[in-house]
């Protein structure tokens, strides 16, 4: 299953020896293990899989790339149309 | 929501589709090995909105159709027991075995109870010391480091009643399986973006190298899917074999270290066999022998397991990207998600529940 | 005695619900005396007859049943006791019934607390009144401890057909328009919250509510209303599907017409469920004639149950039996009937 969620950390518990977090999905609060992000501190973003925060998002890596492709859409050096795009006959 | 909807923009999406369109000058067929990622391509319409000269051929990326049909019979042996509390995820409640499925054990009196994470199940554990409480681990690499935590932390406290009946696989060795394959069409993969969020990609250079073709870590929204296959078109135009990361902000190329070292410490590789393939070898995971006392298929006795697959399946064919679900004779008519004839119709990632849930009429979409 | 019978807790010589309770002897008119009459009391009611002889003001009459078996009894946003009641009556008013009287058959596990009994009878009263209806007649069962799972409550209800409507998911026409009145999703995720405790937290209530006033004031402006129902188990899909197969017609949504909350989005996607596949219990779909949609969406708007409500499709008569999905993109997917138990007892 590879279903994994991107949420914000807002806060730490510790539960039978293990860092465990409350992850915030779009206000819908879920509960995670930290042992596998040691260094995520609330306010970060991470993926939860199988109650497991896997991985603390790179934001910078993200911003750059949507930056990059919005650019390219304002700077008009590309067209992509304005209606969605067909989809075959109905 | 963040990181989500910024990844279902329709204006991004329609450039990435103008620049596929713009870069592909001739067919390419291109693999991607997740189960998630198959079925969001075809929940949003992906594969009708691509150029028709890129083919996407959906792989083996399903851990709950590749278990083998005897671990789910041997599950629903196990979920029969008296004292036993059986976990698993949604998903595999409703994946028939030889005959019944954990659904049908539940209504018999089994108690069988669904579960979001294997800590779940450890705390069911620790709650009823009289009962044994058995965890059906199923995944890919993904999922690996929540089991292999799950049976560390048991390992730790001291926990007798918990137990886990795996059916972890990998990733890599099934794509060089599909590789080797002699009616082989895959130039190019999209790599699983949650799966090399643990692993990394490093070890998809060797097969980038062997096998001549371009990797490509990707995500699940659509636009990382299209960004993803943008990529992978753009390296088989220029005839480069190589990884290149369109998942950036999730993947890197070491991937997580602490989850590998946790992996290596409890699990150690395994031949497996992949429902519908056949024998993979070193592309599973077991339970290391100091853990063994963790091991479900080990500590319950079911006795022999008679297994009896549907002779109309063809789920293997399926999982190989040899066959397209609608192209099955029974797809929709004898095999539906009601009465499924094989995993690939029951798993929320198996490639036929996808194109019946999303496409079952092709004339129309 | 009439009317709210709020706190404090009538005194009752238990905590918790007793066999004898259901026996028919001291026990259950002490029951019925001290915790139904003073919530529900009314001039049919207060005959303590075993029927209630009842007046109906038309000839054609409506009459529907439902039964209440929600997990847990008390969630954000509701009780088993007002879904039961406002289930009833907004089966009543999809008909084009104006609901009034229902019937309330209590089903109580032995050892089930007689606070939450009282909490529970209270919210069916106090639902009652905001739909204007009558609860008429009822009975109390007590099963042993482990017989059923703390309470089950049956509604049934009798409305009165109102006439020159003619409401049926037969109706469909090419070119009608689809109406959604609000948010899909709100109850089945409330439910899921309030079950999964801390694996799962949100703020996501019921929008567990009445209908029929918002529905007597659409078929007021709009007596030509094709069809109308409310989308419960399986949720919009399944209304929808079952519409378009009514009808043999085809129905084609826009995604991004679809109106979600934000948190029903979130918990959604954690748990890979599609809005669509989730149960609402105070939200109404409508077939409307394209050049009365505007209308329609207007009623609908100027109450508080519909204010999101929204156009989000139209029948066609392509793919019959099918409903198709306009994705954000371009692309087009099946709305599918849910498979299965999604989330099992929510309503």
């Amino acid at each position: 299953m590879c279903l994994a969620i991107p949420g914000k950390l807002i806060g730490v518990t510790e539960e039978n020896g293990l860092k465990m977090g409350t992850v915030d999905v779009n206000g819908t609060k879920t509960r995670a293990c930290l042992e596998y992000v040691p260094d995520i501190v609330p306010g970060q973003y991470t993926i939860v899989h199988a109650g497991f925060a896997l991985k603390i998002i790179d934001e910078a890596e993200a911003a750059e790339s949507l930056k990059l492709w919005h650019e390219l859409i304002e700077s008009g050096a590309f067209d992509p149309g304005e209606e969605p795009p067909s989809s075959g006959d109905f | 929501m963040k990181y989500l909807d910024e990844y279902r923009d329709p204006g991004l999406a329609r450039l990435l589709l103008a620049e596929i369109a713009r870069t592909a000058s001739r067919r390419w067929t291109i693999m991607e090995i997740c189960g998630g990622q198959t079925h969001s391509i075809m929940r949003n319409g992906i594969d009708q909105l691509l150029p028709d000269v890129i083919e996407l051929v959906h792989g083996p990326g399903c851990p709950v159709c590749v278990t083998p049909l005897e671990t789910i019979d041997r599950a629903l042996a196990i979920a029969s027991m008296q004292g036993v509390i059986f976990t698993s995820f949604g998903d595999m409640l409703r994946v028939p075995g030889s005959s019944d499925d954990l659904f049908t054990v539940r209504s018999r009196g089994g108690d069988v109870r669904m579960v979001y994470s294997p800590l779940e199940a450890l705390a069911l554990a620790r709650r009823h010391p009289d009962r044994e409480v058995v965890f059906f681990a199923v995944g890919f690499e993904t999922t690996a480091p929540a089991n292999a935590m799950a049976v560390r932390q048991a390992a730790r406290e001291g926990i007798g009643n918990f137990s886990v009946l795996c059916s972890q696989v990998m990733v890599p060795p099934a794509m060089r399986a599909i590789l080797s394959s002699s009616d082989n069409r895959v130039q190019g993969f999209l790599a699983a973006g949650h799966v090399c969020a643990v692993t990394g990609y490093a070890e998809y250079e060797p097969i980038c190298r062997e096998f001549l073709v371009p990797v490509v870590p990707t995500g699940f929204e659509p636009v990382d899917l299209l960004a993803g296959i943008l990529k992978t078109v753009e390296l088989l135009e220029e005839g480069r074999a190589e990884v290149v990361n369109r998942y950036g902000r999730v993947v890197s190329r070491e991937g997580n270290p602490l989850a590998q070292e946790t992996l290596a410490r409890v699990f150690e590789v395994a031949d497996r066999q992949w429902r519908g393939i056949g024998m993979i070898a070193r592309s599973g995971l077991q339970l290391r022998p100091e853990f063994s006392r963790f091991d479900a298929s080990l500590r319950f006795d079911v006795g022999h397991i008679r297994t009896g697959e549907s002779p109309l399946c063809q789920s293997g064919l399926v999982l190989q990207g040899h066959l397209k679900p609608d192209a099955c004779p029974v797809f929709g008519k004898e095999c539906t998600p009601q009465h499924p004839l094989g995993a690939t119709m029951v798993s929320s990632e198996g490639a036929c529940s996808a194109y019946y849930r999303y496409h079952r009429n092709p004339d129309l979409t | 005695m009439n009317g709210p019978f709020s706190c404090p807790l009538p005194l009752l010589r238990h905590e918790t619900v007793q066999m004898a309770h259901g026996a028919g002897g001291r026990l259950s008119q002490e029951l019925t005396r001290q915790v139904f009459m003073p919530h529900f009391g009314n001039d049919f009611l207060d005959l303590l007859d075993d029927q209630a002889k009842l007046s109906l003001p038309s000839a054609r009459t409506a009459f529907t049943t439902d039964t209440y078996v929600v997990s847990p009894y008390v969630f954000p946003g509701g009780t088993i006791g007002s879904l039961a009641v406002n289930g009833t009556v907004n089966d009543l008013a999809v008909g084009g019934a104006r609901p009034l009287y229902l019937s309330a058959g209590f089903v109580l596990e032995e050892g089930f607390p007689l606070a939450a009994l009282d909490r529970i009878v209270s919210s069916m009263a106090e639902a009652a009144r905001k739909a204007e209806v009558l609860i008429v007649c009822g009975d109390t069962k007590v099963v042993q401890k482990g017989s059923c799972d703390g309470i089950f409550i049956n509604t049934s209800g009798i409305g009165s057909l109102r006439d020159g409507v003619s409401l049926s998911c037969r109706n469909l026409q090419p070119g009608d328009r689809i109406l959604l009145s609000g948010t899909a999703g709100d109850h089945g995720m409330s439910i899921m919250t309030a079950r999964e405790g801390l694996s799962f937290q949100s703020g996501i209530s019921s929008d567990c509510a009445p209908l029929n006033h918002m529905i007597a004031a659409l078929l007021d402006a709009v007596p030509g209303i094709h069809a109308m129902r409310d989308p419960t188990r399986g949720g919009v899909a399944a209304v929808l599907n079952e519409l378009a197969a009514s009808s043999a017609a085809g129905i084609d949504i826009e995604e991004r017409a679809v109106p979600v909350r934000a948190e029903v989005r979130g918990a959604c996607e954690l748990l890979g469920i599609d809005p669509l596949h989730v149960a609402n219990e105070g939200k109404l779909i409508a077939a409307v004639p394209a050049a009365d949609a505007d209308a329609a969406l207007d009623v609908m708007r100027s109450f508080g149950e519909g204010r999101d409500a929204a156009i989000i499709g139209s029948v066609c008569g392509d793919h019959p039996g099918m409903v198709v999905m306009h994705t954000a993109f371009g692309s087009r997917r099946i709305v599918d009937l849910p498979a299965g138990e999604q989330l099992p007892r929510i309503c």
